[in-house]
């Protein structure tokens, strides 16, 4: 495979005498979908606090468009074009939903810093534009005004979604983008996220929602006790006995 | 989500609808008032102008109509103002801003001493070494966050101070503090052959005593607030606000939060030298006791006073706590006697022995009954006192949904 964006290898992590990662391998192409699951405490989300810099290995490597992540700060990754939607939604709860989504957006334009402390924010031209744009594309337009601690923990998520796409990543994270919705919320989720998957975003993607994994992945690991014990697509993942034992259970099919 | 995605023809007819330059209000409480139109604002600013020049005017019925206070009022203003910068805009709480106060004032002086009384040298001084100073101080304060950046503050005010009264005391003078004298070298009001014999500091000629030196401070007062006005709408504003509301996100968005930060805490830190100037403008003399810790607190009182984040809160709390400071200090227990003439004598003098303890050297007790009273029950500081009474004002005439809670002055 020679057009991967990411590559993890022999990635581990201990958190005293827990081992969270342990020998983690794992490969996803340029503009696939590639989904992990995995039961609770996996270590999925550690996984991907490896990727963003708010935790480092202990050992092993994660090797991003051509150049390793390790030992980069949390910005610099953003920067170098990887956002993430968190398990439980970081967004600015003070601040409006416009306000939300031209920060990233600023952050694309402007980079990791740069001080303009005499124009006004609000009227730079480019980057309202692209916020606005975005909050149409996510149906959050109406509420655009909104202060958002104010909003349904669903709008809340859409909303991270929005601030990650406003600054055209090429890699997006996704941690449990539909944890807590409804199932109509989910479907439009789904809707949402195959037509960012179209425009060629890759992206890797925590889900306990089957439904939602089976409708969206090209390919899934799955995850158990910090290592990665199957991968495939999801027909073969489907099928495989192993993972029925260790994660689905029948259960969840 | 309520609806389906909409398909791309969908947005584009949405689109054109619109003009992206619409003003919206906010709705519910936020942060800042982001929105505000830049019409409003320099309606803000005008009527602000016109309040501080005509206190001299409208003060006066409150016994607050003389040069000194004002001028106090306009001095104090400015510190806060920029304070807020830091606490209000990016939630960095700083326990020790009166060091650049102090270092403010000696820089001023020292201007007043080597160079020339023209004031504008002397504050272009002080603001420059209260920002090298704070650039210093803040690089290595905001290695932390939190209690741990608010203790690392103190600390090195507190460091600052002593070394004023020890090692520096060449530069400092130590407790005698330091004066300008009639035997200072002056060089450039002697090489332009004006040398101020009288020792008073002077705008181009104009002795800035009595009410000259009012209005120098509040025109720099209104300066202020225009500088802060503008930060507070700019993206530099907006990224502070980002921070305090969520600096992981702000790591995680690509934002190296650190240099924002310092840049807010070294503008802030000039806004201090800035009023420690003025201070030495309006009194040419520069002791350590402004760079004390107490000095510090002060400051964030007269902010959360006022009202943290907000434009007004900060130069409002200022006033109020000089004003305070300046009628209960001067109590004593003949006033009491006075005050309390009406009644009859037993009760008279239980009444001045009650209330004597927050008068005088004690009216800092007063002074945190009030803060205690405001934290408890305006957690927005005289600011959202203002906005909850205008708000029942309003809704008092039937215009509920006209206008937002929040404005962000
Ligand atoms: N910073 C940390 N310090 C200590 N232990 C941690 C830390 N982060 C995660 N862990 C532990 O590592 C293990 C893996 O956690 P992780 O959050 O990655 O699981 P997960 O697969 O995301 O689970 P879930 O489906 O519940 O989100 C858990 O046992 C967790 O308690
Ligand atoms: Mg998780």
């Amino acid at each position: 495979m020679t057009s991967e964006i990411l590559s993890i290898k022999g990635v581990s992590k201990r958190f005293g005498g827990l081992r969270a990662l342990d020998d983690v391998n794992l490969g996803v192409r340029q503009g696939s979908v590639h989904a992990i699951i995995g039961p609770n405490g996996a270590g999925k989300s550690t996984l991907l606090n490896c990727l963003v810099g708010r935790i480092t290995p202990d050992e092993g490597s994660v090797t991003f468009d051509g150049g390793s992540l390790l030992g980069h700060k949390p910005h610099q990754i953003n920067q170098a074009g990887i956002a993430r939607v968190f398990q439980t939604p970081e967004i600015f709860g003070e601040l409006s939903v416009m306000e939300n989504v031209m920060i990233p957006a600023f952050a694309r334009k402007d980079g990791a810093f740069r001080i303009n402390a005499w124009g006004r924010a609000r009227e730079r031209g480019e980057v309202r534009d692209e916020a606005e744009h975005i909050l149409d594309d996510l149906n959050l337009w109406s509420q655009r005004d909104q202060i958002v601690n104010s909003m349904s923990r669903g709008d809340k998520r859409r909303l991270e979604l929005a601030m990650c796409l406003v600054q055209h990543p090429k890699l997006l994270l996704l941690d449990e983008p539909t944890a807590g919705m409804s199932r109509a919320d989910t479907n439009n989720t789904v809707d949402l996220l195959k037509k960012i998957a179209e425009r060629g975003v890759t992206k890797v993607i925590i889900e306990h929602d089957m439904h939602v994994v089976f409708s969206l992945a090209d390919k899934v690991s799955v995850m158990a006790q910090g290592t990665v014990i199957a991968e495939g697509t999801p027909e073969e993942i489907k099928a495989s006995p192993k993972v029925q034992e260790a994660y689905l259970g029948g259960a969840h099919l | 989500m309520s609806q389906s995605v909409m398909t791309p023809d969908e947005n584009l007819s949405k689109n054109m609808g619109r003009s992206p330059a619409e003003g919206h209000e906010p709705k519910g409480e936020g942060l800042r008032g982001f929105m505000s139109s830049s019409r409003s604002d320099y309606l803000l600013l005008a009527i602000f102008a016109l309040a501080i020049l005509t206190m001299p005017i409208w003060l006066a019925p409150i016994g607050a109509g003389y040069p000194d206070i004002l001028q106090k009022f306009a001095i104090f203003g400015i510190f806060a103002l920029g304070f807020n910068i830091l606490f209000g805009f990016s939630g960095y709480l700083s326990f020790g801003h009166a060091a650049f106060l102090g270092t403010g004032s000696y820089a001023a002086v020292w201007m007043f001493k080597l160079l020339s009384m023209n004031a504008v040298i002397a504050l272009v001084f002080a603001i420059v070494v209260a920002g090298v100073f704070a650039l210093l101080i803040g690089y290595v304060s905001l290695r932390r966050s939190g209690i741990y950046f608010s203790i690392l503050t103190l600390a090195f005010a507190q460091m600052s101070y002593n070394l004023a009264y020890s090692v520096l005391t060449p530069i400092t003078n130590g407790e005698t503090g330091l004066q300008v004298s009639g035997s200072d070298p002056r060089i450039l009001d002697h090489m332009f052959g004006s040398p101020s014999g009288r020792g008073v500091p002077d705008f181009f000629g104009i002795e800035l005593q009595g009410w000259p030196g009012f209005y120098f401070c509040a025109i720099l007062l209104i300066l202020a607030f225009f500088v802060t006005m503008r930060i507070r709408n700019s993206t530099f504003g907006l990224m502070l606000f980002a921070i305090k509301s969520n600096q992981n996100r702000m790591n995680y968005t690509g934002f190296a939060t650190r240099p924002y930060l310092l840049a807010a805490f070294v503008i802030s830190g000039m806004y201090a030298g800035l009023a420690g100037g003025l201070l030495a403008v309006t009194d040419p003399l520069a002791g350590a006791d402004r760079m004390q810790w107490t000095a510090s607190g002060e400051v964030v009182l007269m902010t959360i006073l006022g009202g943290v984040g907000t434009l007004l809160g900060p130069v409002i709390g200022a006033a109020v706590m000089k004003y305070l400071e300046q009628i209960f200090s001067s109590f004593n227990e003949g006033v009491l006697h006075r005050t309390f003439d009406f009644l009859p004598h037993g009760l008279q003098e239980f009444m001045v022995t009650i209330t004597s303890p927050f008068v005088g050297e004690g009216w800092q007790l007063t002074l945190g009954l009030l803060f205690m009273i405001v934290v408890i029950f305006l957690p927005g500081g005289i600011m959202e006192g203002v906005r909850r009474i205008s708000h029942r004002f309003r809704r008092g005439r039937g215009e509920t949904n006209a206008a937002p809670a929040h404005d962000g002055h």
